[in-house]
């Protein structure tokens, strides 16, 4: 039955995150992306949350929650609406943790997960897109090919967030050319791994708080074990499902900070003696603004719910993730327009929402739901 | 628990009236849309009056026994239901679905009527020949501001004489002519109390004094009468008035507010009827390029994306969206939450986006969109109207407005 009703324990966790985001990550978000670092206190901070170790089941160390993709994204969200560059940090690990609870091998579990539920935050990033302007799943040019009983990688990936740190990253890359996107599986690379390539920081328009790196494999070997899932391998189609899904949800975050900012700025500023917001070109932008954060919510909601449910969600979430990038623009750019002058100089938060607005339509995997 | 899944009743009365949409309202759209004031659909609006029939008294009997155990704040799925049902039947024909018998005026007389109107007006939903309830606000002057209406109420003893011009009543005709219906009028008591002084009252078919003098041609939903209705010294019961007839003091305006709260209840209806012709519209679309051997393609980079396939997923989510928000609209309703926002929401984003999807589905499908050999083209025309009435999509993002930024309406003009 149709219902739009947070649970108890999804209300407590998403007030829990809300406030995190406004206490912590609002307070340092913009020293963070002026001097592009990221204090080591903040990620301790955000990581006793549990957010993480909370679905990893027990026998692993974890506290065996369920996962939840719908709880995933009302998180993601509120992270997001805290700072865009802080959450994908925060919740770095569990683009391999989250693939590994669904499809690793008891043997993968047993190797990786326990790592991540320490009282320490251990780094752990996905590499999936390739720089270049046609990347997308079936065009996928990192390869893996099996040679006896090891992988040997070899291409190229970009905005790989942590890499410099990462104890695992999860490599995605073709096995067979000809399967297209079906031949396209994930591989757990180990930090330091002879042939993986670590490239100088990338500087990137927005989400400069964040470290992201090219990362480059040349004849990079990893055990056969490593594949994500085994000989069974796993469903790179839905790892992606979920990445989209983290993405749309972290643009509505994104969204919905821009909007409120822009709102109260709306009441405050006076101009011919009026409050701006009392003029229909402005209070029509941000009735606009309202209207396009929530519908970007719904939908990620309808593909996360899907999800849950074991759905087919190709479809769904995909198309969340395209139109929150199309709207997380356009709300962060009148945000901009809404604090006019203003708006342009780095004293507003607004100038950075837009910046890593920006970055949605670009940016796979880089978090996942 | 966040759900989007349709309750077993729900899918199953969508079903079922798709398939009565497919079969007996795509049939004979055009017919009804070339034929504009021509003979009704009878056969249609027959069949979905006995049906009508039935939901109306199961509906009546079972507010009046909600009210007697004061339990009318139980949740239910009504309005999601209704919402869902009105969406396949404007998927079959958005004309034909107006037409159909019922309409505005018992809405409003269902929200805010006495027993002893309820008992009066709206028993006739439950037997004989198909009847339709009118609702007239708008006049030539007044359009979107509804506090501008000039036509006149004024008290003779026992009775009310109303007097001045309505125009833009949908199924006017139908429920003062063809049939044995009622209007529900706006006028005002008292003009220098402004909203306070404005009032519903019921006007019953042959009513002296009450005269149909126009039909309108339009540009889509020609199916549905659209019309304008006189009143000359038409003087009706006393005990016809909706409400209180006290008029309260300048600055209240609480009577008004009763009045358009019925909106917070109409408006996310008139969203799904604008989902039911985007989809059909998409759909359509969707199944001419399935015929042509093009595929839409998700997931794949923008580079090698055709602009085709660009366009049909932006309508696709558009689409989906403005559901997601009526859905939550409806759902709200039947939570008995106040939805005014996001009734307001669903109809803006959902007015819009028909618009939109339906326009760009002609240009997608080139001189196959533009004839009207098919439907599509008059999808378009029909879509359009979901953008106009029930408040244009600019009163409805007003109405957004005020209510995020918490503004009055002196605040945000
Ligand atoms: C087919 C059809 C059926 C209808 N059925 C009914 C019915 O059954 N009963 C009934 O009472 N009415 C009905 N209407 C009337 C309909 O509700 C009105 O046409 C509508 O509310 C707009 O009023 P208007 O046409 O006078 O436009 P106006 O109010 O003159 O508006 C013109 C333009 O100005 C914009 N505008 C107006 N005020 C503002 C503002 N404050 N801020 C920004 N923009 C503004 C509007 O959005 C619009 O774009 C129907 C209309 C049609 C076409």
């Amino acid at each position: 039955m149709v219902s739009f009703d947070l649970s108890d324990d999804q209300r407590m966790i998403s007030e829990t995150v809300k406030k995190f985001a406004l206490n912590e990550m609002r307070a340092i978000y913009r020293d963070c992306d002026e001097k592009g670092t990221i204090p080591p206190e903040f990620v301790s901070k955000a990581w006793e949350l549990f957010l993480i170790p909370n679905n990893i089941p027990e026998a692993y160390g974890g506290v065996g929650e369920p996962r939840s993709v719908v709880t995933s994204t009302i998180i993601a969200e509120e992270l997001a609406y805290g700072d865009f560059s802080l959450a994908v940090c925060a919740l770095a690990p569990a683009t391999v943790v989250y693939p590994l609870i669904e499809f690793g091998t008891e043997e993968q579990k047993q190797k990786y997960l326990p790592m991540f539920c320490e009282e320490q935050f251990k780094a752990a990033a996905a590499a999936l897109m390739e720089p270049r302007i046609d990347f997308d799943l079936p065009s996928m040019k990192t390869t893996a090919a099996l040679k006896g009983s090891e992988y040997v990688i070899n291409g190229e990936k970009c905005l790989v967030p942590l890499a410099a740190d990462a104890q695992v990253i999860l490599v995605y890359a073709q096995t067979d050319a000809s399967a297209g996107a079906k031949g396209v599986q994930a591989f757990l690379v180990d930090k330091g791994t002879a042939g993986m390539e670590l490239g100088e920081r990338e500087k990137n328009m927005g989400i400069k708080a964040l470290d992201t790196r090219k990362v480059t494999f040349k004849d990079c070997r990893v055990p056969k074990a490593n594949r994500l899932g085994g000989d069974a391998g796993c469903d790179t189609a839905k790892l992606i499902n979920y990445t989209y899904i983290g993405l749309a949800a972290m643009a509505t975050g994104v969204s919905k900070a821009a909007f409120e900012y822009a709102r109260d700025y709306a009441k405050e500023r006076e101009a011919f003696g009026e409050p701006i917001a009392s003029r229909q070109a402005i209070a029509f932008m941000l009735a606009e603004m309202a209207i396009e954060v929530d519908a970007t919510r719904l939908l990620a909601w309808e593909a996360a719910w899907r999800l849950d449910k074991g759905l087919d969600c190709d479809r769904e979430a995909y198309l969340a993730k395209q139109y929150a990038a199309e709207k997380v623009l356009m709300i962060t750019d009148r945000a901009v327009q809404i604090l006019g002058g203003h708006g342009y100089i780095r004293e507003h938060p607004v100038e950075l929402w837009l910046r890593n607005g920006r970055g949605f339509a670009t940016f796979e995997g880089l978090v996942t739901a | 628990m966040i759900d989007f899944e349709l309750s077993e009743g729900i899918q199953n009365t969508r079903n079922m009236v798709h398939m009565l949409a497919e079969n007996m309202m795509r049939p004979s759209a055009r017919q009804y849309d070339e034929g504009e004031h021509g003979d009704k659909p009878w056969d249609f609006i027959n069949m979905m009056w006995e049906d009508a029939k039935r939901r109306n008294r199961a509906r009546f009997e079972a507010q009046k026994g909600a009210k007697k155990e004061a339990k009318s704040d139980k949740p239910s799925e009504n309005a999601v239901m209704f919402a869902n049902v009105i969406e396949e039947l404007s998927w079959g024909d958005c004309g034909l679905y107006l037409n159909m018998g019922g309409g505005l005026g018992v809405a409003a007389v269902e929200a805010v009527g006495t027993p002893e109107q309820k008992e009066r007006f709206l028993k006739r939903f439950t037997e004989g020949e198909p009847k339709w309830g009118a609702m007239a606000i708008t006049e030539a002057n007044a359009g979107s501001d509804t506090a501008a209406i000039t036509t006149t109420a004024v008290r003779d003893g026992d009775e009310w004489v109303l007097n001045g011009e309505k125009i833009f009543v949908t199924s006017g005709k139908a429920a003062v002519v063809d049939s044995e219906g009622f209007v529900v009028v706006w006028a005002t008591l008292d003009r220098s109390a402004g909203r306070a002084g404005i009032k519903s009252f019921i006007v019953e078919h042959g009513t002296p004094g009450m005269t149909v003098t126009k039909l309108e041609k339009k540009l889509g939903i020609r199916a549905s009468d659209t019309c304008t209705i006189v009143f000359e010294d038409c003087r009706i019961p006393f005990n016809n008035i909706l409400g209180s007839p006290e008029v309260q003091k300048k600055d209240s305006t609480s009577g008004f507010k009763g009045a358009m709260a019925t909106f917070d209840a109409t408006r996310p209806m008139v969203a799904a009827s604008a989902l039911g012709i985007g989809r059909a519209a998409i759909d359509f679309v969707k199944e001419e390029f399935q015929n042509r051997g093009i595929q839409i393609r998700y997931g794949i980079s923008p580079y090698r994306m055709t602009a085709v396939e660009r366009e049909v997923q932006q309508m696709e989510a558009n689409l989906q969206a403005a559901r997601l928000l009526t859905w939550r609209a409806c759902w709200m309703m039947d939570q008995r939450q106040r939805n005014n926002l996001e009734a307001s929401m669903a109809k803006a984003k959902a007015g819009l986006a028909v618009t939109l999807v339906t326009q760009k589905a002609v240009e997608l499908l080139g001189p196959l969109g533009y004839s009207r050999e098919l439907l599509l083209e008059k999808w378009m025309r029909d879509g359009k109207i979901n953008d106009l009435f029930e408040g244009t999509g600019q009163i409805n993002m007003l109405i957004v407005a005020r209510r995020v930024l918490d503004y009055t309406r002196e605040q945000l003009k």
